[in-house]
């Protein structure tokens, strides 16, 4: 492999994208410790319920298969970038994002559900975990969605200039590594929790 | 309805829509108390007036406050950590002061609530805002020279991580005069820091300091792994990289592994205190422990991150000022990563007594002494340099002399409470603190004063008084091991930390006398190292290094003008060999042909900007003003979507500008 060696400094692509890729490994650092802490508070449910009372799996599997969903379409949209197909990638970037919205209203729906039924992050350092784990991947969704649509604009607006293949390039980064904490949140929080 | 809980507790305190939990209250203080933040606003009112006489503000935004250069970054994070210093050094004093004269029926001159709140601050001060701040200036001014870069990887990022740590300073100084500050020690276990034991400011003053600056930390962090992997110049292989690069690569790996648990465990204790959570509340099935744990997690590699530069600046110096190749480079390089690997598997040696059971303890005790051996072999890599050497005896090398000895008795002292057994005896004692100071001042601080004073005619363009650095050496040392010593013996004597009072009977006085008394030593070297930068200023023109290269050196940095001009390089150097300029020295320098523009990154207020709005953020949410804290928060977004949506970030600098200030570095150099 050739090793580049930029003579000015400023934001080359190759770096940004090196750059977000750390980045996402301390998000990724952050999210093992909300792990490690739901592990450990699992049992701490304090008299109050415990995860297999409040979870419907067939629920979470459909928000899982709608995060896939997602992840897959903005696949599909960086697809149509080599060839600078404008519409198409902006159309499937659309489906991801909406895919993205429904997902955060379900979870919005779980999280309403429960606190309507007494059981909030007051009730027990179990519930403090869930609320905390599952509502700090849900904030990154909404950080993803919320910046996406002016990436969006941009490219509608400027075409394909090197800022914004990198936007794009590290959003489509991101929203993998958002969709693998929640194969995580699933197997570790849903699947072991109801066995 | 999500929000329910929030208004039932505000509803229980005394509480404004518009100025929260903020009283008048939160203004008065004790006389001790009050003189501090007195002297700080006089302190400001002062500066303001200075800089409106002569006109500088205009100087100040464009030069500095905006710059996104990294050696005025670095300028401005020294500017910081030395302000910190003197505050942080103050708090010492003062609780020297105190359990001097607290015994028996006397009960000193501190409340205990103000030494709780002394001893927290003055931990956060030197671990954060000091020693942080002076690894962070020394990466960011060195860091680029070294690897013949022009700047850091992502120039902007660097700028907003100062404005944060900045803001994480301020946030503390300002709890002196608008409330309190925390009393639940520099890493706030729980209960004590949770909302039942704790209800007022203090805490989140602290949480918040921490999150803000430890933000800022991270992204320093990101930032030169990317620098390092991303911006050498050509040759440059990662096992030709200077020492000083090597153990900042490792130090800032152990950011980027170690802030964020400190990010997540400051938000969950954040959110036990502001949403009424139970993650380490002792009732409702929460864990105090758990938070020990991760705080540890963070806290051991901490020390680490602090401690790799100052090893990489002793490895610096002593090959400089030897002149000599630096012995076992390649078993420096691997005892770095090895104590890099080993610093997050020791965690857990901060709370033997916690009852992990003997397999456990018995597993972090190994690991704690096996930490030594990588370390020992650092230690006697740069004897075995020294030896034979041609040896200069400047101030550098007085520190890592200084070093030697201090460092050794700490690492020892060290090693014996890796023993369980041991540290059940001598755990959070006096021993302890000692222990910790040994290593902390001196290694970490002598290893950053080192540096500060090599490298300073590359930072300032002059070298320092040698005398008066020699008298603050002594007074350091001497005054160093007048205050540790004593606190060792106190503490196998049972003297427990953070003790605001003692009976008279237990005979300790005599010694925390002597422990004082070599406070006050090091408080005069301080005053002697004020005094020499104030005489090093005064006679610059006659210490002025007009050859780039005062002290014959290795490394890239030297081949430039001091201070380097704004793109640091003309043309970006070619490397051949470890110590690159000593072998440019022995094969010739380079020459070059024309000329060429250079691109270079534009200023930004931006970061500057969301500094000031993170700053509001924290404080609305410490004072429950939660307009504040929404419109702050808004206001950050709106800056971040304002830099993504700024086309003009950077500028050429024609190759005539580049022509004229290199034809004046080398007139200079001739008048040598």
């Amino acid at each position: 492999m050739k090793q580049q060696f930029p003579d000015t400094h400023h934001d080359v692509s190759s770096t940004t994208i090196f750059g977000f890729w750390v980045y996402l490994m301390t998000d990724a650092v952050m999210f093992a410790t909300f792990f490690a802490t739901y592990v450990v508070l699992q049992g701490g449910t304090f008299g109050g319920p415990g995860i297999r009372d409040i979870v419907h799996l067939p629920f979470v599997l459909t928000e899982t298969l709608l995060l896939l969903a997602s992840s897959f379409t903005c696949g599909i949209a960086m697809l149509g970038v080599p060839k600078r197909e404008t519409t198409k990638v902006i159309f499937w970037f659309f489906v991801t994002f909406v895919l993205g919205l429904i997902f955060l209203g379900m979870e919005f729906f779980e999280f309403n559900r429960l606190t309507a039924d007494g059981h909030n992050w007051q009730t027990s350092a179990f519930l403090s975990a869930y609320f905390t784990l599952i509502g700090t991947h849900g904030l990154h969704i909404v950080a993803g969605l919320f910046f996406l649509p002016f990436f969006l604009a941009q490219l509608w607006r400027c075409g394909f200039s090197a800022a914004i293949l990198r936007r794009l390039t590290c959003f489509r980064i991101y929203w993998q590594f958002i969709y693998l904490i929640w194969i995580f949140t699933f197997t570790i929080v849903y699947l072991i929790g109801v066995k | 309805m999500f929000f329910q809980h929030i208004k039932v507790r505000l509803a229980a305190i005394e509480y404004s829509d518009i100025f929260g939990r903020l009283t008048l209250e939160a203004f008065k203080h004790d006389a001790i108390e009050a003189s501090v933040g007195i002297s700080i606003i006089f302190g400001s009112i002062i500066l303001v007036a200075v800089l409106t006489y002569y006109k500088l503000w205009t100087w100040l935004w464009t030069e500095w406050l905006t710059s996104v250069d990294h050696k005025k970054i670095g300028v401005m994070y020294l500017v910081v950590t030395v302000l910190m210093l003197f505050k942080g050094v103050v708090d010492a004093l003062m609780m020297r002061a105190q359990q001097v004269l607290s015994v028996g029926d006397s009960f000193g001159y501190l409340t205990s609530s103000h030494y709780q709140q002394l001893f927290t601050a003055h931990g956060t001060t030197m671990i954060f805002f000091v020693a942080m701040g002076a690894v962070a200036a020394l990466m960011n001014i060195i860091v680029p020279l070294q690897i013949g870069a022009r700047d850091v990887a992502f120039p902007f990022l660097n700028n907003l991580s100062f404005w944060l740590f900045a803001v994480g300073a301020s946030l503390l100084m300002v709890s002196l005069m608008i409330g309190e500050f925390s009393g639940a020690g520099w890493v706030g276990y729980p209960p004590l820091s949770g909302l039942e034991y704790n209800p007022g400011v203090g805490i989140d003053y602290w949480i918040w300091s921490l999150q803000i600056s430890g933000i800022g930390s991270l992204l320093t962090g990101i930032n030169f792994l990317v620098t390092i992997f991303k911006m050498r110049c050509p040759g440059m292989t990662l096992m030709k990289m200077p020492l000083f690069v090597w153990s900042v690569f490792n130090s800032v790996i152990l950011i980027v592994f170690a802030f964020p648990i400190l990010t997540a465990t400051l938000a969950m204790l954040s959110l036990d205190r502001l949403l009424g959570m139970h993650f380490f509340t002792s009732d409702f099935g929460g864990s105090a422990m758990m938070y020990v744990n991760l705080i540890w997690a963070w806290g051991h590699p901490e020390v680490y991150i602090l401690i790799l530069p100052a090893f990489g600046v002793f490895s610096e110096v002593v090959a400089t000022f030897s002149e000599k190749r630096l012995f076992g480079y390649v078993s420096m390089v691997w005892a770095l990563i090895s104590i890099t690997i080993l610093s997050f598997l020791v965690w857990l040696h901060h709370f033997f007594t916690m009852g992990a059971g003997p397999n456990v303890n018995t597993f972090f005790g190994f690991m704690t002494m096996i930490i030594a051996v990588p370390t020992g072999v650092k230690v006697f890599n740069w004897l075995f340099t020294m030896y034979k050497g041609k040896v200069h005896l400047t101030n550098p090398i007085l520190w890592f002399l200084g070093f030697v000895f201090i460092f050794t008795i700490g690492g020892m002292t060290g090693v014996l409470m890796g023993v369980a057994p041991v540290d059940f005896q001598v755990h959070g004692s006096l021993f302890l603190i000692a222990h910790f100071h040994s290593m902390v001042v001196g290694g970490v601080l002598f290893g950053l004063i080192a540096g500060y004073v090599y490298w300073f005619p590359k930072i300032f363009g002059f070298k320092l008084n040698e005398k008066l650095g020699e008298y603050a050496w002594f007074c350091w040392m001497f005054g160093f091991l007048l205050t540790a010593l004593p606190l060792y013996a106190l503490g196998l004597m049972g003297a427990t930390r953070r003790m605001d009072h003692y009976e008279a009977s237990t005979g300790w006085a005599p010694l925390f006398v002597v422990a004082a008394i070599g406070a006050i030593i090091i408080f005069c070297g301080i005053g002697f190292q004020v005094l020499q930068l104030l005489v090093s200023f005064k006679e610059r023109n006659k210490n002025r290094d007009l050859t780039g290269d005062p002290w014959n050196g290795r490394t890239l940095e030297w081949t430039t003008s001091s201070p380097p001009p704004v793109y640091n390089f003309a043309f970006i150097p070619e490397v051949k060999d470890r110590d690159a300029f000593w072998d440019q020295k022995q094969t010739g320098i380079p020459l070059h042909g024309e000329y060429k523009e250079i691109h270079m990154p534009k200023n930004t207020p931006l970061g500057f900007y969301i500094g000031v709005l993170s700053f509001t953020f924290s404080f609305g949410l410490i004072w429950y003003m939660m307009w504040l804290a929404a419109i702050s928060f808004v206001g950050i977004v709106v800056c971040i979507l304002l830099r993504l949506f700024d086309q003009h970030t950077d500028f050429y600098i024609s190759a005539a500008e580049v022509k004229k200030i290199e034809e004046q570095t080398l007139k200079n150099k001739r008048f040598v």
